[in-house]
This record gives C-alpha cells, structure tokens and sequence, in this order.
C-alpha cells in the first residue's frame, strides 16, 4: 500500500483521536470503552508506517499521537483524597516495620554521637566548644533562661506562627538533605544525622552543665518525640538509597538504587508527616513558658510513648497487606 | 555509525502493544532554561507574598516561610502530578517528565526525584545533577536516576504539506531502499529546504536520475511523489 492511501483510508480515525486527546486535556474527560480499541489499532498503524518507511512526517505524527494515547491509557490516579492519605500512612508503617535494620542503624548513628557529645560537654566546657563557639554558647543561654516570655529561639516581635514557618523550612529541610544525601554512597546522610546527633549532645550537654536543664528540658521533650524520630527515619531512608548504591547484590547499581529509592520514599511519607507535627508543637506548644514544668514533661513523655508505640508497636501496619 | 548512536538523543521503549515508541530526550540547555523560567514564577510569587506578609508582621513572616518551604521542595510535585508532568516552564520549552516506560510520573516518582534535588544542587548550583545529566545515557539527573523518570520532548504537531504543485513519475530503474528513502524525505521536506540546498542533494543523486541541476531535482521531487503514492 502506498503512503498517501494509508493514510487516505485511516486518517479519519488518528484525527477522531487527536481530536478526543487533545480536547481532554486537564479536564476529567474520561475516553468512551472505544478508546483502548481504536489506540491499538494506531499502535499497529505505527509499526506498520515504521517498517514500510513511509515518510517521516507521517511517522512522527503516529509516534505523537501513541504518545497521547498511551499517557492517556496507562495514567494513575494523582487525585489526593483522605483515603491515599491513610494509606499512605499505612504503607509508611509497613515500610518501617520492614527495614528495622536500617532505623536501627540510623537511630545509633544519632545516639551514640549525642551521648558522648553529650556527657563529654556536660564534664567539661572546652569539650563544648568543638562543637558550639563561644558566641553560639551565649545565645543559647540567653534562648533559654527562666525569665522568658517564650522559649526557644530569640522572639521580639514574632509570633508563634513565624516560628512555626521557621521550624517548618529549616527543620524539614534538615530531614530532606539526609534523605538526599544518600545518593552519594550514604556519605551524606551519615555526615547529616551525625552532625545533628553531635549537636544535640553537646547543646543537652552545655545547657544541663550551666544549669539551665529547667528550661531546656521541658522545651524539647514535647516536640522532640516527633522531630527526633523523623530524623532518624529520615535518615533511614537515607542509609536505604547508600546501601543499596554499595551492595546492590544481585541488581545492577541503578536498578537496586530505583528499588530502593521507591521504598524509602514511603518512609519519607511519615518522616515529613512527623516533621509537620513537631514544627506546629515546637511553635505553639513547647515554646509556652505559662504551663508548669511537670505537665509539659508529663506530656511530653506521653507523646513519645505514643509515637514509639505507633511506629513500632500498634497493629495498624501489620493489619493491611502491603501493597 | 557510532559517532551518530552517540549523538542520537532518542530512545525507544516496547509498549505492552508490542510496538516500539520513541521521544527525544531533553538536554541539559533546554532543561536549564525551563527550569531559569520556573525560577521566575516563583520569584513572582515570592515577592507577592512578601509585599503581603509586609502588612502582616510576625503572621505573615511565618506565612511566607511557610509557602517559600512549599515552593521549594513541592511546587514540581505539584505540576508533575497534576498537570501531566510539565512545570510551566517544562510547557513553556515543550518538555515532559515520564517514567522510564514512558507513562505519567505518578506521587512515588515524583516526590523521590523533587527530594533528590537537594543531592542534584550539591555542592553548588546543581553542579552534580548536571555532571549526572552529561554523564548518563538518557540525560538523567541523580533524581531522574533514583526515580526512574526521563525528561522527554513533547512532539509538536508538524506535518510539512506535500507541495501538490509536483508531478509524479515513475523511476525508471529499481531504487535501492535508502535510495528510495532519501527521495521521499527530499521530496517531503522540499518546502523546508532552500533551493540551492537542495540541488546540491539532487546532485548527490545524479547517477540514479541521469540528469543534473534543476531538472535532475525536479525529476527527483517527481519520482518521490510516485513513491509516495500520489497519481
């Protein structure tokens, strides 16, 4: 068959369907039952225009059009409702059950260092002062002395909810660079959760030697339930993508780290959840200087019960098969 | 033959159809410059909301922090999911991202390759995103590679009108089939071609049409309308 007949006897059904694609465009308009049908028969029209070497107009015209037709065909559900938000949740608790090794190895890497950073700056100042300098010292015991309105970070005129976009974007930003990081090797995830243990530890460490724990403590214990742990998962999911980037085993390097990358994803889902939780606590809940000390600690105790036992612990994630 | 596989930025994928479909990849200048126009809208953006969050005090701060950290990290999810893989950049340069079968980049993907810019701006201005970009075969950033996605031309709707001016007639001899092909696609593109180029391919073709210059290029254009199937 020569080209211009071919294309005489089928073009009323490509420009049927160029018609119907490109009409439907962002709006829900949903193909009739013809359509998987008819797109088919482009497809043949596509190979056989290929293999006769009809012209290349008439190729890349059948090639664009299969394009269409197939985004079409094979697109996802990308609406956000409540119900793919629960699941989300669910696979993200699944995902964690999963990869305990990898939590485990992440939440040491961020113990450890704050423990001996800890105890090291609680036993002597110049051990702090590898970490913190001497003017970041200062503005810590000024952030926390008893005499504040509000604690945490210094506030004049801002309001909780400036603090709550600050905890936001610096704090999830945080999470999102130990993820990230660990595309090379894992090397930027450890250096990331390593830093912030370190941190943590000798901030602990210096405020509890200068006797400012009275504050501090109940500052962080509410928020920290939920910001601590997101780093760690976070971090997680960060170790996921290194490993598998070192031992592939039997995958080659880039299809273990696509594997890996869309499992640790899910964790990401919780982490960033969490994150949420934590910067809204730490804005409008820890920073309050009204509440005694001993129901902030006797809530903040509360939360971390609560999250370890959600993560960890409750039925939620085991129930679901995973999908 | 290698020098061009090397140059050839398209790459095909087996549909569950059974038949092979290819786009052309984005480079790294096209993908640049989509992503400079991103930049704007949300520069645009950023400045909006920091004029408005100027009559809001410490509300408004927290306000604006809060959408910076939303543009950062999701203002791509946000389009990939939603608007068929094209920031309004990627539409503005005619670019695409799809999974690496070529479906629409779903929340997984989309959110892995998004997260991953932070490693692709390491250390500074997306130097390894852009060293993985040169580096991979299919142009791919360290979150294309993580996520599995491509970033691919979408084909505009182009088809050159055959000049119906032309005369067909028979070739006289049997065309080998790149002989053939070449003719046809002469004959197609005539109109996108200036006139001396394309007598100087009709040279090329001396020896199969026997004449030279304007009459071997019209008898060329003539024998492609043949082949074509016009009568």
């Amino acid at each position: 068959m020569k080209e211009t007949e071919f294309e005489q006897r089928y073009s009323p059904l490509w420009l049927l369907l160029e018609a119907l694609l490109e009409a439907g465009r962002g709006d829900d308009k949903v193909p009739d039952e013809h359509f998987p049908e008819q797109y088919r028969q482009v497809c043949g029209h596509l190979s056989m225009a290929r293999q006769r070497d009809y012209s290349d107009a008439l190729v890349s015209r059948l090639n664009r059009l299969v394009m269409l037709g197939h985004h079409r065909l094979y697109q996802r559900d990308s609406r956000a409702t409540l119900q793919r938000l629960g699941a989300a949740l669910a696979t993200f608790l699944i995902a964690l059950r999963q990869q305990r090794r990898y939590v485990l190895c992440s939440a040491l890497l961020f113990i450890l260092p704050a423990l001996v950073m800890g105890v090291g700056a609680y036993l002597s100042e110049s051990f702090t002062y590898s970490m913190l300098s001497p003017d970041q010292a200062a503005e810590l015991e000024a952030m926390y002395d008893p005499g504040n309105a509000r604690l945490g970070a210094e506030r004049d005129s801002e309001t909780d909810l400036f603090m709550f976009g600050y905890y936001i974007s610096h704090n999830i930003g945080i999470a999102f660079k130990a993820f990230a990081g660990g595309i090379f090797l894992g090397l930027g995830t450890v250096a990331v959760v390593l830093f912030n243990g370190l941190y943590l530890g000798a901030v602990t460490g210096y405020l509890t030697r200068v006797g400012l724990g009275v504050t501090f403590y109940p500052f962080v214990i509410g928020h920290g339930a939920f910001e601590l742990t997101a780093i760690v998962i976070c971090g997680a999911a960060g170790l996921m993508i290194g490993h598998a980037l070192i031992h592939p085993g039997r995958w080659g390097r880039l299809d273990a780290l696509r594997q890996a990358a869309s499992e640790a994803v899910k964790l990401m889902y919780g982490g960033v959840f969490m994150l949420f939780v934590a910067a809204f606590l730490e804005a409008f809940w820890s920073s309050s200087s009204q509440l005694p000390v001993a129901v902030k600690l006797s809530v903040g105790a509360l939360f971390w019960l609560s999250v370890l036992w959600f993560c960890f612990f409750s039925s939620l994630g085991t129930r679901r098969e995973p999908r | 033959m290698q020098a061009s596989r090397l140059l050839d930025n398209h790459c095909s994928v087996e549909t569950p159809e059974g038949i092979d479909f290819t786009q052309a990849m984005a480079g790294p200048v096209v993908r640049i410059l989509a992503f400079l126009i991103d930049m704007v809208w949300r520069g645009l953006v950023y400045a909006l909301i920091g004029i408005l969050s100027g009559f809001l005090g410490g509300f408004g701060m927290g306000l604006y922090l809060i959408i910076g950290f939303l543009l950062e990290w999701f203002y791509p999810v946000f389009f990939e999911v939603f608007r068929q893989g094209q920031t309004p950049g990627k539409k503005a340069m005619g670019l695409r991202v799809v999974n690496e079968d070529f479906t629409p980049v779903g929340w997984g993907a989309s959110v892995i390759r998004n997260l991953l810019r932070a490693a692709d701006f390491f250390p500074l201005m997306y130097v390894s995103g852009l060293l993985s970009m040169v580096l991979s075969r299919r142009f791919q950033r360290l979150g294309d590679l993580a996520a599995g996605t491509l970033v691919v031309h979408v084909d505009r709707q182009s088809a050159p009108q055959l000049d119906v001016s032309i005369k067909p007639r028979m070739p006289q001899q049997a065309l080998t089939r790149a002989e053939r092909q070449g003719i046809i696609s002469l004959t197609v593109r005539s109109r996108t071609i200036s006139e001396p180029r394309q007598q100087e391919l009709a040279e090329l073709l001396a020896p199969v049409t026997g004449v030279t210059g304007e009459a071997g290029l019209e008898r060329l254009k003539g024998m492609g309308a043949w082949l074509l199937g016009r009568k």
